[in-house]
């Protein structure tokens, strides 16, 4: 293992001081792992929080800004946090309008923002979940645990950041951010497995003539091994069954979002946008806006997720509204 | 809570046995539940678990309550509070209703154990919805209590009940393997989960096998 760190149970912690040291407007508690707005609570605003296993950078600390996320809480590498984390959070950022958690759809996220959602009606807050589940490589079915929640969360996160901005009621917010994770998919493909630092050695081993179509964002297997491929087919196999499951029609206007896993270097990204733009323009489906860059990693795996969002002109207006954080920042 | 007389604190005392002997075992076995979650999860359990049996050693060293309740409550949310993934609310949901189960009852008769048991599974049941054969924890918890109850009608004393358990759930743990899973990261895999013995009742199985060491 060859990795920029110190001590590997010390990577999380550590790279929460580094996130404190660079970003002046934003706060770190360090005892829940949390990063904040420094400006929260903001009064009569509609605190929004999310949180997930470490290892997904900039998801979600690299998220929490001005238009965005008021607080994101870190859980150790790809393990979601626990719900003393949570409620620390909401009660930080709750200004008196309530406080929207977006949860991805994992059992361990799930299962630890319920306890924590439990906990924090007790107390008195106001709280809606809102969960994602856009990945369409995990059928969805009663015999799984139902869609990973991956690259829609970004675009949510974005949206639903700049409704609050706006001064809309928790149910409003939590309507709109629920409408974009239906109207959202996603695919994703590794050409490496990744190393957990604590593990020490790759989660799984893939050959130098192999990939691994269908994967989530944690280095899990994906639903199938299949021959190394050129950047063309790659597109195809990760942009048809998107646009199939919604399904995306001609005439739809869309945010496509090319997102790479961590270790694919953005020239590749471009290369795989030119690609994907081309099926849609196929398709008749139409880019409204685009995103490409590595925005919701696993680690240091190469590879690359698709994601696919449908869009009216309320949406295309709260993307466009101004964004402040350490990743995304545009109008501010 | 009245001052606790010798009993009590030989059933506490027990059960303290039991949870430090469960998080040796975890130690002991960090590579092997880690390797195991790697193969159809995310490689993390070994080390999660871990982790928070060890700051549950510290939290007992600190101070061990003297109630059953008390200490598998403590148990319980340092595990929440430690664990993350899906792994602390589900291990940590078994103290808690195991301990509530128990109240502040003193030395521990097997049906006061087995029916500590039964509440922890049902806490488990209630927390994650699995199902038997959906290749989880509940598949080795289960057999496991219910060799308890069977236990508990022939009148079998704790140690003989405790090997049984073990016996069960380690037969319990051993069924996951050709099984499709159908909860937790395991079932995003599908068809390729079958083959792979189920991490969490392999922990499952190490948390039986420290009541057997513990003369509970």
């Amino acid at each position: 293992m060859k990795k920029l760190i110190n001590d590997p149970q010390d990577v999380v912690a550590e790279a929460l001081q580094g996130i404190e040291a660079a970003h002046p407007d934003l706060r770190v508690d360090h005892q829940h792992k949390i990063i904040y707005r420094g400006d929260a609570p903001r009064n009569n605003k509609v605190g929004i929080i999310s949180g997930g296993g470490s290892g997904h950078e900039p998801l979600h600390g690299g998220f929490v800004g001005v238009g965005m996320l008021d607080a994101a809480c870190a859980g150790e590498i790809f393990t979601s946090p626990v719900p003393d984390q949570m409620l620390a959070a909401t009660k930080l950022v709750d200004g008196g309008a309530g406080v929207l958690h977006v949860v991805k759809n994992y059992t361990g996220d799930v299962m630890n923002f319920d306890m924590a959602a439990e906990l924090a009606a007790a107390t008195g807050a106001q709280v809606l979940s809102v969960v994602t589940d856009d990945d369409v490589a995990v059928q969805d079915s009663t015999w799984t645990a139902g869609r990973r929640g991956v690259g829609v969360t970004v675009l949510l996160e974005k949206i639903a950041g700049a409704a609050a901005e706006q001064g809309r009621s928790l149910e409003q917010v939590a309507d709109i951010a629920r409408r974009v994770n239906a109207n959202g998919r996603s695919m994703g493909l590794a050409l490496s497995s990744c190393t957990i630092p604590a593990a020490g050695k790759p989660t799984f081993d893939l050959g130098d003539n192999e990939m691994e179509l269908g994967v989530g964002i944690h280095g899990e297997p994906g639903r199938q091994r299949v021959p190394l491929a050129s950047a063309r087919e790659i597109a195809e196999m990760l942009v048809e069954p998107v646009l199939a499951d919604l399904p995306f029609t001609r005439g739809d206007n869309v945010i496509a979002f090319v997102n790479g896993l961590g270790g694919t270097p953005l020239i590749e990204l471009y290369v795989m946008y030119h690609e994907v733009n081309r099926i849609l323009t196929t398709h008749g489906v139409n880019v409204a806006r685009s995103l490409v860059g590595s925005y919701i990693t696993s680690l240091e795996m190469a590879g690359t997720s698709v994601t696919l969002l449908k869009i009216e002109d309320e949406l295309v207006s709260l993307w466009d509204a101004p964004v402040k954080t350490p990743a995304l920042r545009w109008g501010a | 809570m009245g001052r606790l007389n010798m009993d009590e604190m030989a059933g506490t005392a027990a059960l303290d046995r039991w949870v430090r002997s469960f998080a040796l075992l975890v130690a002991e076995n960090k590579e092997l539940l880690t390797d195991l979650d790697a193969a159809i999860g995310d490689g993390d359990h070994g080390t999660n678990m871990d982790r928070g049996m060890r700051a549950v050693v510290d939290a007992l060293d600190d101070t061990t309550p003297a109630a059953a309740s008390a200490l598998f409550n403590k148990v319980g949310i340092t595990l929440v509070s430690t664990v993350g993934g899906a792994s602390g609310p589900l291990f940590g949901t078994f103290f808690l209703r195991a301990g509530a189960s128990l109240g502040d009852t003193s030395d521990i008769s097997l049906a006061q154990l087995t029916s500590a048991f039964r509440a922890g599974l049902e806490g488990i049941v209630a927390r994650g919805r699995a199902e038997a054969g959906d290749k989880t924890m509940y598949d080795a918890l289960a057999p496991a209590v219910n060799a308890l109850d069977s236990a508990v009608s022939e009148g079998l004393d704790k140690a003989e009940a405790l090997k049984l358990a073990l016996v069960a759930a380690e037969s319990g743990r051993d069924a996951t393997t050709p099984m499709l899973a159908r909860k937790g990261r395991a079932s995003y895999l599908g068809e390729r989960s079958i083959g792979h013995q189920d991490p969490g009742a392999t922990t499952v199985a190490l948390l039986v096998a420290a009541a057997t060491r513990a003369s509970l």
